[in-house]
């Protein structure tokens, strides 16, 4: 097999049209006969609608629909991961509706809706329409909204409850931390943020009278579950009546995995007209408020073990924060992603974790690039770091000493971290954590730094370093442990791949994938140039199309490459078993005569007797001469699940330095060493560390959605809440360390959420190694100026 | 209200008629259909409009097709030569300075006035050049060093590959 | 995203401009290079009635030298049109580094410094450059043209001198003093790029001794000023570092400085103090 494609830095095939202006975006797509809705959303965060006139609304130029909640008798939105916990699942579930009906939870819910001819007059007669409010008290804070005395958003959710979950030893860790001669505790925050896609969300729906039938464009990264979602869901028609397209979308980060109510109700306004095609895209403002937002813990730590710096322990009391309302997958994020990988890559023999998930007047919450896996690493690289300081050790040591070591592969947690409720298991499949922080070490020259730190105090800055010796939990996920786990994501999580070869040796593999920009047309065509031995030139990649495609579960948990993949893998080697039983029939050789090489199907020991894939396609697609019981074409689908998750690993180093009169941080190096197993394109997987550490720098040093008292978003647009530019960031540098995966024939992990997973407490702890000459411990994130001054005047004023 | 507005884009005249509240972004997608040109933001921000006026980068989100009567446009549909590509679109492909390809019209529009004026830029001053274009996805370090190599290609007057070729 | 609908004239001659701002009377609003006009309409924050675009008017994109190193700033000429011109930055260097601070390239390709001025966004940078330069500012309406100090035409966020049938038409930076240095020092607030605050001085010395000081502020009061407890201590002082810092003490002497959730008045206090330090530190170094 050729293997030079695979581990190559090809330029990425999807490019062209994105470089010359002809990508397709939803926004770029125009129907005949096109309408345009817009949104009216609350402007309280809590309040009860008296009434609504939409009277002059319709009365104006070009408005052709004015929808309110009554109008549509769609069921609410989904939750497909309603975390049980120790209570068991509870009826305490409250999803949006598509339009909001009796009340809204959070500024910006939806609560009326205007089609027009175009999307000015849409805007314009929004306008036009009157509601008339009750307000309500309002609580924004998860920990706040749990106390007595709280205003309550649901009748069904006493003290805004959601669940508490538990996962863990709670025996074993409470008499951990009873014996340990060291425990450190720690409030710490993980502040909400908002995603921020360059694209925003958007839909085209459109219903066919003619055939009963509908059809939505939507930036979506599940276009798949999105048909199965609104269909038998939401909507209460036929799964097969809904087809789902994502055309180009312009990043994602986990917004666009879930099931919204503008997409229903752009099929619902088309139907009501008959069939005119409705076009909803959101403004920047409105995605601020009404797409998902990430993150949000109230976090209480306690690291527990030995003045000699091992760990013992590990109690976790979290309160995450998860909206007005809940989404599609809200409740999972900060249980099974979060909890279960609490003790990253240190063996930590007691470890319990509790978590509350909390309604509050706020947008909802769920996934968020990593979603979970960075809200564990910071609490446990914070912890790591907090529990040295306390015991003098150098944080480096203090990891030494405490990571699961090289020969413990597979490793299953003790506390019962991977456990399901039904017993099913998930183990680390691989790891040697080491090397990649010695590496990533001598790359920041970690050993000189206090020399860089004096050097820092002359210039008037305080310099820090951090670090981050992460694991993440990717390649998501055996169905049977996550489908079972109790509390679990209510789907499989196998993905699927078709394969053919036609007449002319093009080949189509179509998947059930769905990219945001992370080049899956040039990886899987990678990996099947590398599998049948046919150039890059001649196979195109197809998704995105619920019409053609087969099901799958979607590109989210950095999944794709290796869930996506050996899928691919698996259609290729169909295809190539098929052709050599078939190149046996043409060579009148036996089956197990035939050796392939690269595209070439040879009879062992005679190569001049061998036939070229070419061959075997054409004679075989046109089926002229078969062997008995054989079908004529290479056509061939393949479903992998995969046995266990993959877990990338690495550290990374961050290097900055504070000005001491004005508490600006600079974040001047950046060192990040990842073994992400083999990589099928290095190229793309360096963009996507790049792409994934700007984001977790940007949630350590700048990012945050900040809502008043009253729940009014007061980061409510780009003046305020801080999308990182060019000039924030050093150029970053990677090494890395090759462990392949043993779980899956490619060896591959799994990239697209590391960087981001492990950044934001790397920069964290470098932070506040920046200010322990102040006595500094922790401070909340994100460390801007105001905020770094202020510690440091504080702390000078105490001293 | 109406009003009739000539515009010259990409070399090729135009009369179109707008409301004068319609903006220049919208003139260009809807009524000209060159898509390549996107919104990302409602505050000016983000640059993923930006286009050549008269020249001169913009972000035509923040102008009015009124505004530009008589002017000169050029849209990321017509930076390529005939059959070819710019030197910063080629660098860009080259580089992997883009990943979703959202940003990727503008920040090509605006790098280009940066290479204008500065034919040969630091790194520093490449951050700092886009710094009125935002990038979700590629950290910006592969747009920098895009944008560095396509300005040596230009000092070079090297031409740029044609077609899509590796 | 999409502005409310408004009627369009776009005069070609100031004269003509005046007559349709009187006959708006009120309900319109002049166009400039529309950076910070348009954004609030799209927003649908200003909804004016009527747009009267000035973009064509000829004689008012004019960058004039006014003789002995003073120039006459038109109220159509762009940052983008300072940078490049060779007289305003000969005569007035901190525009060549000042200006490079504002905004990015494609809002200063559009952006006006009559613009910015008439805006008066409390957290704009160009007030506080305007204010140590001492610049006036020529404004006609039908009744006739009128000049006034840059200092004192602020009233307020958003709130100006100008009244409404008036048009900003020059700004007139006189000739700074043989020899002064100057420098803007700002700390920005990180989503919107504006300023938290902004500090520009101007310095020259009279043999060892400071002779000349303007500094002005911007970002913490509810208006840039003119930091005049700063520039007292300063003259007649040896421009050392005891000097300076304790004269930049002074920095918001008199003023009532705000606080909103991107920084508390005491930290903004503290940056006015610091960055007029840093200011002062700069156009001294700047001196020639
Ligand atoms: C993304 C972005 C970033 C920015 N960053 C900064 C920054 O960092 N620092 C900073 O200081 N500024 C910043 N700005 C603001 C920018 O400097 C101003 O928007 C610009 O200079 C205003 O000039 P304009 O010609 O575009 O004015 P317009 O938007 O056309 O007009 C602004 C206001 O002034 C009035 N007006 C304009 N000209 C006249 C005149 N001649 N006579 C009377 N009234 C007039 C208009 O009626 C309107 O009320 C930024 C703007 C944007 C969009
Ligand atoms: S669309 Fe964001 S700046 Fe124009
Ligand atoms: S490539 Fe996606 S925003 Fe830049």
């Amino acid at each position: 097999m050729a293997t030079d494609v695979l581990g190559a830095r090809i330029k990425r095939v999807e490019d062209p049209r994105f470089i010359t202006g002809k990508g397709r975006y939803l926004d770029d797509i125009k129907l005949a006969g096109m309408t345009y809705m817009s949104i009216l959303r609350s402007p309280y965060a809590h309040a009860n609608i008296r009434s609504i006139d939409t009277a002059a609304a319709r009365a104006m130029p070009g408005v052709v629909l004015v929808l309110v909640g009554a109008d549509i008798p769609y069921n609410p939105l989904p939750m497909a991961w309603p975390a049980g916990g120790v209570a068991g699942i509870r009826n305490n579930i409250n999803t949006p509706r598509v339009l909001a009906t009796d009340s809204v939870k959070w500024t910006g819910e939806g609560v009326a809706a205007v089609i027009a001819e175009t999307v000015a007059q849409a805007v314009d007669a929004l306008e036009a329409i009157v509601v008339e409010w009750e307000p309500l008290p309002v609580v924004v804070d998860a920990e706040k909204a749990t106390q007595p005395g709280a205003p309550q958003l649901h009748e069904n959710a006493p003290n805004n409850v959601v669940f508490e979950w538990t996962v863990g030893d709670k025996a074993g860790t409470d008499a951990a931390l009873e014996a340990a001669p060291v425990i450190v505790r720690q409030r710490i925050v993980n502040q909400r943020l908002i995603p921020n896609p360059m694209e925003v969300r958007g839909d085209i729906g459109v219903y066919n009278p003619g055939t009963d039938e509908y059809t939505i464009w939507m930036s979506s990264q599940t276009p798949h579950i999105q048909r199965l979602l609104l269909s038998a869901f939401v909507m209460g028609i036929p799964e097969h009546k809904i087809r789902c397209i994502s055309p180009d979308i312009g990043g994602a980060f986990g917004t666009k995995i879930f099931c919204y109510a503008d997409m229903a109700l752009c099929l619902f306004a088309s139907k009501a007209l008959n069939g005119r095609p409705v076009k909803w895209v959101e403004t920047r403002r409105e995605n601020y408020q009404s797409t998902i937002h990430g993150r949000d813990h109230i976090t209480y730590l306690e690291i527990a073990g030995t003045r000699e710096g091992e760990i013992t322990g590990l109690r976790v009391k979290t309160y995450a924060n998860l909206g007005g309302r809940l989404s599609t997958i809200g409740p999972g994020i900060p249980t099974t992603l979060y909890g279960r990988v609490l003790s990253g890559c240190y063996r930590i023999p007691n470890v319990y974790c509790e978590v509350t998930g909390v309604y509050t007047n706020t947008t909802f919450v769920d996934a968020y690039r990593g979603a979970g896996r960075p809200e564990a690493t910071y609490v446990i690289e914070r912890a790591m770091d907090l529990f040295a300081d306390e015991i003098g050790l150098d944080p480096a040591e203090l990891r030494r000493r405490n990571f699961i070591a090289p020969d413990k592969f597979p490793y299953d947690n003790p506390s019962g971290l991977g456990t399901a409720s039904n017993g099913e298991k998930i183990y680390i499949d691989s790891g040697n954590y080491e090397p990649a922080m010695d590496m990533a070490l001598a790359t920041a020259g970690y050993a000189s730094i206090d020399k860089a730190k004096a050097d820092a105090r002359a210039r008037g800055k305080y310099l820090g370093i951090g670090l981050s010796t992460y694991i993440e939990v990717c390649g998501v996920a055996p169905s049977k442990w996550i489908g079972a786990v109790g509390e679990g994501w209510g789907a499989a999580m196998w993905e699927s791949a078709n394969l053919k070869i036609h007449l002319t040796g093009k080949v189509v593999l179509t998947m059930g994938t769905q990219p945001q920009g992370q080049g899956h047309e040039t990886t899987y065509a990678q990996i099947v140039s590398s599998e049948l031995g046919i150039p890059m030139d001649d196979i195109i990649v197809q998704h995105s199309d619920t019409q053609g495609t087969p099901f799958g579960y979607g590109s989210y948990g950095s999944r794709t490459a290796s869930v996506g993949g050996t899928a691919a893998v698996k259609a290729a080697g169909k295809i190539r078993e098929k052709a050599r039983q078939y190149a046996a029939h043409m060579l009148e050789a036996a089956v197990d005569d035939i050796e392939v090489v690269g595209a070439e199907y040879r009879v062992k020991g005679s190569p001049e007797k061998m036939k070229t894939l070419q061959e075997v396609v054409f004679a075989l697609d046109l089926g002229f001469s078969l062997p008995a019981g054989m079908e004529p074409y290479l056509d061939e689908t393949a479903y992998y699940d995969t046995p266990n998750c993959t877990w990338p690993f690495g550290t990374h180093v961050a290097i900055v330095e504070i000005d001491e009169e004005t508490g600006k941080v600079d974040l001047v190096r950046y060192v990040a060493v990842d073994d992400v197993g083999k990589k099928i394109n290095p190229m793309i997987v360096d963009g996507q560390l790049h792409g994934g550490i700007a984001q977790g720098v940007g949630q350590a040093l700048w990012e945050g959605a900040v809502y008043g008292d009253d729940g009014q978003l007061l980061s409510g647009s780009m003046l305020d809440y801080a999308v990182p530019r060019a000039s924030w960031f050093p150029n970053f540098e990677l090494g890395e360390t090759v462990t392949p995966s043993p779980v899956n024939p490619l060896g591959v992990k799994g990239v697209g959420e590391a960087g981001a997973i492990a950044s934001t407490a790397a920069v964290a702890n470098a932070v506040i190694d920046a200010l322990s000459p102040f006595g500094i411990r922790h401070l909340d994130m994100p460390y801007t100026a105001p905020k770094v001054w202020r510690a440091m005047h504080d702390k000078e004023a105490r001293s | 209200m109406t009003e009739q507005v000539r515009l010259t884009v990409n070399g090729v005249a135009h009369e179109i008629t707008v409301e004068p509240r319609q903006l220049l972004v919208h003139a260009l997608r809807e009524d000209l259909g060159l898509t390549g040109t996107h919104v990302g933001c409602d505050t000016s921000q983000c640059g993923a409009c930006t286009v050549q006026l008269n020249g001169a980068a913009v972000k035509s989100c923040t102008v009015l097709a009124v505004q530009v009567d008589g002017g000169s446009i050029t849209t990321i549909e017509g930076m390529a030569p005939e059959g070819g590509l710019h030197a910063l679109q080629n660098a860009f492909w080259e580089k992997h300075g883009l990943q979703c390809g959202f940003c990727t019209p503008g920040m090509i529009m605006a790098a280009a006035d940066l290479l204008a004026g500065n034919p040969d830029p630091t790194d520093d001053e490449i951050r700092h050049g886009i710094e009125g274009n935002l990038c979700r996805c590629t950290g910006y370090q592969n747009i920098v060093a895009a944008i560095r190599e396509a300005g040596s290609t230009l000092r070079a007057g090297a031409p740029v590959p044609a077609g899509a070729q590796d | 995203m999409i502005p409310a609908a408004f009627d369009y004239a776009r005069p070609t001659s100031l004269d003509e401009a005046l007559v349709l701002l009187a006959r708006g009377a009120g309900n319109a609003k002049v166009l400039a290079g529309g950076q910070s006009l348009l954004p609030l309409m799209r927003l649908r924050l200003a909804s004016p009635g009527q747009l009267i675009d000035i973009g064509r008017i000829a004689e008012l994109r004019t960058i004039r030298d006014l003789g002995g190193g003073a120039t006459g700033i038109g109220a159509l000429a762009t940052y983008r049109d300072v940078l490049d011109s060779e007289l305003a930055t000969r005569n007035h260097p901190i525009l060549a580094t000042a200006i490079p601070m504002i905004g990015d390239v494609q809002v200063r390709n559009r952006g006006t410094l009559a613009g910015s001025i008439a805006h008066a966004d409390p957290a704009s940078d160009l007030p506080a450059i305007l204010l140590a330069l001492e610049g006036t500012l020529v404004i006609r309406s039908g009744n006739g043209e009128r000049v006034v100090a840059v200092e004192g035409f602020f009233q307020g966020a958003f709130a100006t001198d100008l009244g409404q049938d008036e048009i900003l038409t020059e700004i007139r930076l006189p000739a700074t003093p043989d020899g002064a240095g100057m420098a803007y020092r700002a700390i920005e607030q990180p989503a919107s790029g504006y300023s938290m605050v902004g500090v520009a001085a101007v310095i020259g010395r009279v043999g060892d001794s400071i002779g000349y000081a303007r500094i002005a502020i911007t970002g913490a009061g509810n208006v840039a000023y003119r930091a005049m407890a700063v520039e007292a201590a300063l003259l007649g002082s040896d421009g050392g570092a005891a000097a300076i810092e304790a004269a930049a003490a002074h920095a918001t002497d008199g003023q009532v400085v705000g606080s909103d959730f991107n920084a508390d008045a005491e930290y903004r206090t503290a940056m006015a103090q610091v960055y007029t330090r840093r200011a002062v530190e700069a156009a001294l170094a700047a001196i020639d």
